[in-house]
């Protein structure tokens, strides 16, 4: 489906996350965070940044991953992206949705 | 309804058995219901409890006796009268911690310190821990209490929840 964010018409998949992850942009992701009532912060952009980066390395993305990255530990993960961190965070992130099992 | 509004909301999860790959089991649902956001508890009894056991944690192995899928690496069959002597156990064992490892799996206390940072909880079997004649020194410090079968039931209620043992 397509839908206009942030002034920009981008297309989703069935479960809203970007097909394209170079659609993304910051204001794409704060617009994205205000449906799921997320106020995006320095701390917010840091991990979704982070994301993008192992996703563009071709990194399988983990919670372990999120923990050893030094930005967030798994508790102000969690807290930051509350009912499902990694699934939400990937999706702000502009990028898939995660398909590993840890 | 439709499954969207029938979600499931909590999962309880009972892990009865101290081999490797059954503890596995067992963390992995749990921490994947707390990454789906659904509240999740862990409980462990009988052997299953040497994976909250401080000493025996990071140590658990693998079955190499009466496991008839045990292969190999390269998938020919695993022969019973290997599995049996001295070390080979212990190889195996090591061996499946490493390809653990490999795939982004860490080992049973990071996970279980994942897990309860996640907001999972872990809990001991009262009965088990008498048989074995275990006290609460004896566990991870982070287990959240010693239940008896009827003060699990109690946490293991709400709506949507489930009771899984694997």
């Amino acid at each position: 489906m397509e839908k206009t964010i942030a002034g920009k018409n981008i297309e989703l998949t069935e479960e809203g996350y970007l097909k394209n992850m170079a659609d993304w942009s910051e204001d794409v992701a704060r617009e994205l965070a205000k449906e799921e009532n997320i106020e995006l912060t320095d701390e917010h952009m840091a991990v979704i940044k982070y994301l993008r980066e192992k996703q563009e390395a071709g990194e399988q993305l983990t919670i372990r991953k999120i923990k050893n990255s030094g930005i967030v530990d798994i508790k102000g993960f969690y807290k930051l992206f509350p009912g499902g961190p990694l699934k939400k965070a990937s999706k702000l992130a502009g990028i898939p949705k995660p398909t590993s099992c840890v | 309804m439709n499954s969207k509004d029938n979600a499931l909301k909590k999962v309880s999860i009972i892990c009865a058995k101290g081999n490797l790959e059954d503890v596995y089991a067992s963390l992995v649902l749990a921490n994947g219901a707390l990454m789906e956001g659904m509240e999740a508890k862990l409980f462990f009894t009988f052997f299953g409890l040497d994976a909250i056991t401080k000493k025996r944690m990071n140590k658990l192995h693998t079955a190499t006796v009466g496991n008839p899928a045990m292969r190999m690496p390269g998938g020919l069959s695993f022969p019973t009268l290997l599995g049996i002597l001295p070390g080979v156990e212990a190889g195996v064992s090591s061996m499946m911690r490493n390809q653990m490892e490999e795939i982004d799996i860490p080992p049973v206390g990071e996970f279980l310190e994942m897990f309860t940072a996640g907001g999972g909880e872990v809990f001991a079997c009262k009965l088990a821990m008498d048989m074995f004649k275990m006290t609460k020194e004896d566990l991870w410090e982070d287990v959240s209490g010693v239940l008896t079968v009827g003060e699990f039931y109690e946490r293991s209620g709400g709506e949507n929840s489930q009771i899984i043992f694997t």
